[in-house]
């Protein structure tokens, strides 16, 4: 049974083709209207998001299949006690296919190696979030027509920040591709990324404390937010959370093509006044999202049913 | 002191010394019935002092958590008294409830009956990371 727990479960021509499914059904959504007819997915949020959540429904709601679920745990059999294996038994036999979060880092592996349906990792503690990353990819294919060859700016929480640890790895098998990673020195990218990932493969890398300085070389600027969940002392949270702030004076240093990515939700990492400029990406990279998910659901569904 | 040697079985050389027990308990020695002798602070021209372990059993236990431990120690099998096979053990890909994932936030804190998986990631620096968070273990 095939799923997906980690980005690197994907191949880069496996990744490709996912793209090119999503650019298909933002070109002819009717084509992809009723490919998940008849199926049931299965939402297991054990904790809040409304976003990952909601872009999963109305993935497989466009797939034309239904879906069920939870989103949060004391609404779950998780409050009496259940564990993550004999849910993921439980829920194979109502779903085709179930997407889960959770605070625990690995319980959707678990889940993957007790269910007979494909289980889709949407987010697991500080861990992975692959459809996040395969929300990025595609916004970045979408919005600069390539995944090669391009600056990458990645600012704010680099140390807890998943989506950043995801976004590396795998923009890191492209050709091209350099670093630039913008952080306070107490949230600087963990030494194991650098070492296994940008160091193996040979990556391009500067790190800085200066927002203002790496503006003008950059292709992709992605802003990340310091996430409160991620403290154990709050004094460091509140230290922290405004290190960064783009604002549109800021963005006079930045490329005109420059693309302003963001895994949202924001808080004030990026001033509002910044959404009406052209290169304000984050909304647009929403929509992304749920046309991945359903080249995601699509590709799992049909590699389940062989 | 002279420990007889053995004629079906298993010494294990070069152990970094202070480790043996170490050794004893991850091989499950304690729950082998036959005789196990556990030479400490040995005389080593290498080593200048070293551990040995001696277990002189027919049933060979499961050595593949040596390469974990230390990749540069000495595995002899025995067998009828002669000297049939001697190599350093390699570095297993996989090692099961060895060492516990030390991670707070991994789901192996809470869901008890889980065993703990650890898989090399790199064999360069001896990298071994939990199947679930990836946390790298640490003895």
């Amino acid at each position: 049974m095939r799923h997906l727990i980690g980005i690197e479960d994907l191949s880069v021509a496996e990744i490709e083709d996912l793209i090119a499914t999503a650019e298909d059904i933002i070109a002819n959504p009717d084509k992809y209207s009723k490919v998940a007819a008849g199926k049931k997915l299965a939402t297991l949020f054990y904790e809040p998001s409304t976003r990952t959540r909601l872009s999963f429904e109305a993935a497989m709601m466009e797939l034309g299949g239904n879906v069920l679920g939870f989103s949060e745990a004391q609404s779950s059999s998780a409050a009496k006690g259940e564990s993550v294996s004999d849910t993921a038994k439980v829920i194979s036999c109502f779903a085709d296919i179930m997407v889960m979060r959770h605070f625990k880092e690995g319980a959707p592996m678990v889940a993957s190696m007790n269910a007979s349906v494909p289980v889709i990792n949407a987010g697991d503690g500080g861990h992975n979030h692959p459809t996040q990353t395969l929300t990025d990819l595609l916004t970045i294919k979408c919005e600069k027509g390539r995944l090669t060859d391009l600056t990458v700016g990645l600012c704010g929480d680099l140390k807890f920040g998943r989506t950043v640890h995801s976004l590396i790895t795998a923009l890191s098998r492209y050709t091209g591709i350099r670093f630039v990673l913008i952080s306070p020195a107490e949230l600087t990218l963990p030494e194991y990324v650098k070492s296994e990932v940008l160091d193996r493969r040979g990556i391009e890398y500067v790190e800085t404390t200066s927002l203002d300085e790496s503006l003008p070389e950059l292709d992709i600027l992605y802003m990340t937010r310091v996430q409160r969940e991620r403290f154990f002392n709050e004094q460091d949270y509140i230290r922290l959370k405004d290190s960064y702030i783009l604002t549109v004076d800021k963005l006079s240093l930045a490329k005109p093509d420059l693309c302003i990515m963001h895994p949202l939700p924001r808080v004030n990492e990026i001033s509002v006044g910044v959404d009406a400029d052209s290169r304000a990406c984050y909304f647009k990279q929403v929509l992304y999202g749920k046309y991945i998910r359903m080249a995601l659901i699509k590709m799992l569904l049909e590699e389940a049913a062989k | 002191m002279t420990v007889d040697e053995i004629k079906n079985g298993v010494v294990i050389d070069h152990i970094k010394a202070g480790q043996a027990m170490e050794i004893y308990k991850f091989l499950g020695l304690d729950k082998f019935d036959c005789t196990v002798a556990i030479i400490k602070n040995a005389q080593s021209r290498r080593m200048g002092k070293k551990d040995i372990i001696k277990i002189d059993s027919d049933v060979v236990p499961d050595l593949s958590v040596l390469g974990y431990i230390d990749h540069n120690l000495t595995v002899n099998i025995i067998k009828d008294g002669a000297n049939v096979s001697k190599y350093h053990p390699e570095l297993p890909l996989e090692i099961v409830d060895i060492v516990k994932c030390k991670n707070p936030r991994c789901i192996t804190s809470t869901e008890q009956e889980l065993s703990h998986v650890f898989k090399l990631t790199d064999r360069e620096h001896s990298v071994y990371r939990c199947i679930y968070c990836e946390s790298k273990a640490k003895n």
